[in-house]
């Protein structure tokens, strides 16, 4: 299943750095980042629920990028 | 600017005017420390904190931390003005691209600005304004001078003309009348108009386009993750470098040299690495450069559904296209009629009477040419010879309309045409009247199309097509097309289309055009699928890389123009920030490059490498 959320994050390595924490989030299988537009889409493995893991994956971008914000 | 650029722009004012102010004073000692920790602070603060952070978090090599560490590196090696600068202009860096960014996004925006707001509908005689995602299928919907239209539909009442310039980059004003499809993102421009719904909102072309855009830039390309995975590298890279700056020499000079360690000295040029070691202009720049191009190409109609197609297109050599309806319009036209005996128009006359009640493509294109109400009555006795023609009275007269094999099957002498085409004989009263000669006209910017493609150096312009041999080696050679392979199957465009790929080097890439009917396979086959013309119609949108809006051949070289300028200033960009960013290193590293170059070279490179990429959104408006 995939999903798209909007972002907000100030600069562009710092959304670089997001796409990768999403990645390696438990329960994601791909994740890309697009600071032009401000959204994450986000590819879940089968039978995760998205709202769990996507607290996962804001606590893990919070982690590397502490201004950064997933509208969820 | 919105508040948070505006409040970082005041800090950055009062840091700049204090800097000032302490410069001029004769301040010495800790006096001046204290006074100078409070421009650094104003215009700092927020890095510190954010620095403080990523250490708590082992970020460590975010680039506020390592801002913090060569500004505070820079303070405590007693350089107060040069610490405070680099903080300073480091934020005005910060500030540069987040409002130049914030400003092409709403550059971008507001070239798809097609979104509707509203939908008109009429109930009880009282018009209501309505969301267009309650719209269902089949409601009437008014739409007004000077409103979009909000969902795809069918004109149900009113005639006016539209303006699709926004969709397709067309500025010719559309006529419509009643009966005739509807597409949404028009704007109306004159006429009330009321339009049957044909789609739900979410299906309408405008939902798929702006899907689609928005979409766009998240299939990155080759580019995009060189600099993802350089970004990766570089920081760390630079910063263990810094390390090593600050340890090597001094050791080696006091125990193999005999020397003085000068360590001041190596912590200094050590510093220096770190003001650089952020890879902000390259991070940037290039998915900023992808957007642009891809905002500008759509502006001109062309929809390009990822960077990595960009990427692909700028590199194509090989361009294959399908005949009907790319090249050609599609439709069969009335071209010439020949070796008559009694005035044209009477020759049609015959004709389109004689076939008046046929349905086939080749009896509409005979009542198209003759322009006039058909009189049923002046037709009897109609009888039609399968695969052949049809014999009929008209006004009396017997008519007997078709191919040659009638012609010979009647008695009749038949001149053949010299041109190429399908052609229809006409014979009154046993006697032969001429020959009406159909064809399927090309686009008016065909010619000029190809000869575009060949002046951008497409090495091979291919057409493949399912029509005859006669007819396809005819339209190649008007059009300057050297490779023609024709008589394919569907199924044969995709075989022919994938030996072109085998035969090719890896690099060159392989463009294949098609007005998306039929040949969705091929277009999915191809290193990058264009379909063209496909307003409305799903199965090419979904099939093709790149979407052509309007369907003028033209654009074909158009959208590699765009892409190859675009990727043009992608490599500038990349060339240009890596080769200043080791400059830098290699002159700080032996001392010429203090921190004040590093910073201003830093800031430097981001604010050219960011307007060159803004660059990528005009397009040149010749062809």
């Amino acid at each position: 299943m995939k999903k798209t959320y909007k972002i907000d994050v100030d600069c562009a390595n710092c959304a670089s750095k997001m796409e990768e924490a999403a990645k390696k989030t438990e329960g994601v299988i791909d994740a890309t980042v697009n600071f032009m537009t401000l959204k994450m889409s986000v590819e879940f493995e089968e039978g995760k629920e998205p709202k769990e893991v996507m607290q996962a994956v804001l606590k893990n971008c919070k982690k590397v990028e502490d201004d950064c914000e997933i509208f969820l | 600017m919105n508040k948070k650029q505006k409040k970082v722009l005041y800090r950055i004012i009062a840091a700049i005017v204090m800097i000032i102010v302490l410069e001029l004073l004769p301040l010495t000692g800790a006096i001046r420390l204290i006074l100078f920790m409070v421009p650094y602070l104003v215009v700092g603060y927020d890095i510190l904190r954010k620095a403080i952070k990523g250490i708590w978090n082992r970020q460590v090599f975010d680039e506020n931390f390592l801002m913090a560490v060569a500004t505070v590196g820079a303070i405590i090696l007693g350089e107060y003005t040069e610490g405070v600068a680099v903080m300073l202009f480091y934020q005005i860096g910060e500030l540069f691209q987040s409002y130049a960014v914030g400003k092409s996004r709403r550059n971008i925006s507001d070239l798809m600005d097609i979104r509707p707001d509203y939908a008109n509908i009429e109930s009880d005689g009282k018009m209501e304004k309505v969301d267009p995602d309650e719209v269902a299928i089949g409601s009437i919907i008014v739409v007004q001078p000077g409103e979009k239209i909000p969902i795809d539909g069918v004109v149900e009442e009113g005639n006016a003309s539209l303006n699709t310039s926004a969709l397709t980059g067309e500025s010719l004003p559309r006529s419509v009348n009643v009966g005739d499809a509807v597409i949404s993102g028009c704007i109306n421009e004159s006429g009330v108009l009321r339009i049957r719904t044909t789609k739900e909102f979410g299906e309408s072309t405008v939902s798929q386009i702006l899907d689609m855009v928005e979409n766009a830039s998240s299939r990155k390309s080759r580019s995009e993750n060189f600099i993802t995975r350089f970004a990766r590298v570089y920081t760390p890279a630079v910063c263990y470098g810094a390390v090593a700056l600050a340890l090597v020499p001094p050791i080696v000079r006091l125990t193999v040299l005999g020397m003085t360690p000068e360590w001041g000295q190596w912590i200094y040029r050590a510093l220096t690495f770190l003001v650089i070691s952020c890879p902000c202009a390259l991070v940037i720049s290039i998915p900023l450069s992808f957007f642009a191009g891809i905002g500008g190409a759509s502006k001109e109609g062309i929809l390009i559904k990822g960077s990595n197609y960009l990427e692909a297109l700028a590199q194509s050599k090989i361009v294959v296209f399908d005949k009907t309806g790319t090249m050609t319009q599609g439709v069969f036209e009335v071209i010439g009629i020949h070796h008559n005996i009694m005035p044209e128009k009477k020759v049609l006359e015959y004709a389109a009477l004689a076939e008046s009640f046929s349905n086939h493509p080749i009896s509409k294109s005979l009542k198209k040419a003759y322009g006039e109400e058909i009189d049923s009555t002046r037709v009897s006795e109609v009888q039609e010879i399968s695969g052949n023609g049809v014999t009929a009275k008209v006004d009396g007269d017997e008519v007997s309309v078709g191919n040659q094999k009638l012609m010979t099957q009647l008695g009749i002498t038949a001149d053949d045409c010299s041109q190429t085409g399908t052609i229809v004989h006409v014979a009154v009263n046993h006697t032969y009247a001429g020959h009406i000669l159909i064809a399927d006209r090309l686009k008016p910017h065909a010619e000029s199309a190809i000869k575009e493609l060949q002046k951008l150096g497409i090495q091979r312009n291919i057409m493949l097509t399912g029509d005859r041999k006669a007819v396809a080696d005819q339209v190649a050679q008007t059009l300057g097309i050297h490779e023609v392979y024709s008589e394919l199957l569907p199924g044969d465009k995709v075989s022919k289309v994938e030996e072109l790929l085998a035969g090719k080097k890896e690099k060159d890439k392989l463009a294949f055009v098609g007005d998306g009917i039929n040949d969705a396979p091929v277009l999915t086959r191809a290193d990058i699928g264009i379909a063209m013309g496909a307003l409305g119609s799903d199965a090419a949108i979904e099939a093709a890389d790149i979407v052509l809006m309007d369907d003028d051949p033209l654009k074909i070289a158009k959208a590699i123009q765009i892409s190859r300028k675009c990727i043009r200033i992608v490599y500038e960009n990349i060339y240009f920030a890596i080769g200043i960013k080791i400059l830098c290193l290699i002159l700080g590293a032996v001392g010429i490059a203090n921190m004040w170059l590093a910073i201003f070279a830093d800031v430097g490179v981001m604010i050219l490498a960011v307007l060159n990429a803004i660059r990528a959104l005009f397009t040149r408006k010749q062809i």
